[in-house]
């Protein structure tokens, strides 16, 4: 059970207004509130041991390097995975990158494919397209359901000999929808191919053993999981990391180096890890990784999933709303005001302090694919509630009158 | 138009210019001056067109994809610039501009676009509510520099 009264007294924020109207968070799908815990972890960093990591020779320095080694730790153990296997990045998009041009680049050739569907977020779209070109190699789009469902019938049917890499989302953000990760992994693998998986949308929101679903890689931000901004994850198995190359170079990373040019670099995960490195954010995303685990996994989608059906159900009272995405696990749900613009929508949502997101959500293919050109997207997290959703309910009833925003 | 205008005639105004917006064409002649404006953080993409003759606004049109505001903004700046010499449309520009910054302007210069007054009290939409504005601006200026050339 998740107890409201001590998330109040966790996230701040949770106290706040909006436009004078109690602030009503549903764009979790975007970045995640931070609770306090996670911000003293950093002032802790800053205030008692602010120094760099890697060879320090005097106490706070140590303490620096304890601290950023732990946080690998705390993350791969929420991963099920091994700490030489936790490369720490900005975030997914600069993951992903590595992922491309670090292995899809070394390995591809002119007449490899690699896979992705056309619900995937722009950065498990763009690298693809980047690295494709300079391979010469081509980039196929595995069909999707009619709902817009990614299958493993569907993956299997797209698969062949020259399949490399199948780059997909664990949870797509636009339709929410969960993909069975573990049986498209072994149908890959048949094909003797990879599978990059994007848990942006995952990983924060319910527990990911990346042993269990055998993925080759997987990349997520902090943010959206309570953690601070620029900093994420790129998993990879061990052995994927040792053959790729580094997209950085620079301290660090290297063993040595001689005026020759010969370069030693250090194994993963130091070997991606060029410069002085995020150590806030490391820290942070561990003290994030650390609270969501006391609450937990499972309860957090529990709850997700529960709020999300009475959201549903509320909405399907409304004829005035189109949900896209009704059979969606996730907190994710996708719809429009009839005859309602769905950035003026939005704006209405505000001025009743609720924050939800309009646009193409960086998913500009699908919007073809769904036949309109703009939706509205609220996403749940933990800390949201039946009375948020009544909140946002009741706006939806309300939101034909959009230009009451601007009145009012 | 007087400032006492209510909200209930400005509402009216704007969903008018949405639902049946002016001069919302892409015109066949190439001596018009285009501009794409395509936010980066909002749906709206529009292009829009300025036909400068002798110094006069013979002509200015958008075509394209947006919400209420930007819609019905660049509809009613249409209206209020055609057949205006360049000078008069950036005055235009310019006291609409302070009308959103919430500085004094000129409100005869403005007409319907007064409906547009209380746009900081939602400041997401400012970028709706300039976006064809901005565009005309740097049409204007493109017209000059043409004429110096």
């Amino acid at each position: 059970m998740i107890n409201y009264e001590k998330l109040l007294h966790d996230f701040p924020i949770l106290n706040n207004k909006m436009q004078n109207h109690r602030l009503v968070y549903l764009d979790n799908a975007a970045t995640s509130f931070k609770p306090t815990i996670v911000l003293d972890a950093i002032k802790d960093y800053y205030e008692n041991y602010c120094a760099n990591t890697h060879r320090g020779d005097y106490d706070i320095a140590h303490k620096a390097d304890v601290k950023y080694d732990e946080s690998r730790e705390i993350i791969a153990k929420f991963l099920n995975a091994n700490k030489n296997e936790i490369v720490f990045t900005a975030g997914t998009s600069m993951s992903i990158n590595m992922i491309a041009y670090g292995y899809a680049l070394q390995n591809l050739k002119a007449d490899d494919e690699i896979l992705i569907t056309e619900a995937e977020h722009a950065s498990n779209v763009l690298p693809w397209f980047s690295v494709a070109k300079e391979i010469g190699c081509t980039i196929k789009y595995i069909p999707l359901t009619k709902e817009g469902r990614l299958t493993p019938e569907n993956v299997k049917s797209a698969m062949n000999s020259h399949t490399k890499i199948v780059a997909i989302a664990q949870v797509t953000n636009v339709l929410g929808y969960y993909v069975d990760i573990k049986t498209i992994a072994k149908i890959v693998h048949e094909f003797n191919a990879i599978i990059v998986v994007d848990g942006a949308q995952s990983v924060p929101h319910f527990k990911v053993d990346v042993k269990d679903l055998d993925c080759d890689f997987l990349s997520f931000s902090g943010h959206k999981m309570c953690g601070p901004t620029g900093i994420g994850v790129m998993y990879g198995k061990y052995q994927l990391l040792k053959e790729m190359i580094p997209l950085m170079s620079g301290g660090g990373m290297n063993a040595r180096f001689n005026t020759c040019g010969e370069v030693t670099l250090l194994l993963p995960p130091q070997k991606f890890e060029a410069g002085t490195q995020n150590i806030e954010g490391a820290i942070g995303l561990a003290a994030a990784i650390q609270y969501l685990n006391e609450i937990g996994m499972d309860n957090i989608e529990k709850h997700e999933t529960e709020l999300r059906k009475y959201a549903i159900s509320e909405l399907k009272k409304l004829d005035n709303i189109i949900i896209y995405n009704e059979t969606a696990e996730s907190g994710i749900i996708t719809f429009n005001v009839k005859n309602v613009f769905a950035q003026d929508a939005a704006t209405y949502f505000n001025s009743k302090g609720i924050c939800v997101r309009s646009g193409q959500h960086c998913a500009k293919i699908l919007m073809d694919f769904l036949g309109t050109v703009a939706t509205i997207r609220a996403s749940l997290y933990f800390y949201n509630t039946r009375e948020d959703i009544d909140a946002f309910i009741d706006a939806c009833k309300k939101a034909g009158d959009f230009l009451d925003a601007y009145f009012n | 138009m007087p400032i006492s205008i209510n909200p209930m005639m400005m509402r009216q105004i704007i969903m008018d210019h949405y639902e049946h917006p002016h001069n919302k064409r892409t015109p066949t002649s190439d001596k018009y001056l285009k501009i794409n404006m395509n936010s980066e953080s909002c749906i709206d993409n529009i292009d829009v067109f300025l036909l400068v003759e002798n110094d006069i606004v013979k002509d200015c049109c958008f075509d394209g994809i947006g919400c209420t505001i930007s819609t019905a903004s660049t509809s009613i700046m249409t209206d209020l610039v055609i057949g205006k010499s360049i000078q008069e449309a950036y005055k235009i520009i310019e006291n609409y501009r302070k009308m959103i910054n919430e500085e004094e302007f000129d409100e005869e210069l403005l007409d319907e676009a007064i409906a547009f007054i209380n746009t900081s009290k939602q400041a997401s939409r400012i970028k709706c509510a300039t976006i064809g504005w901005n565009g005309l601006n740097e049409l204007l200026d493109e017209s000059k520099g043409e004429k110096h050339e």
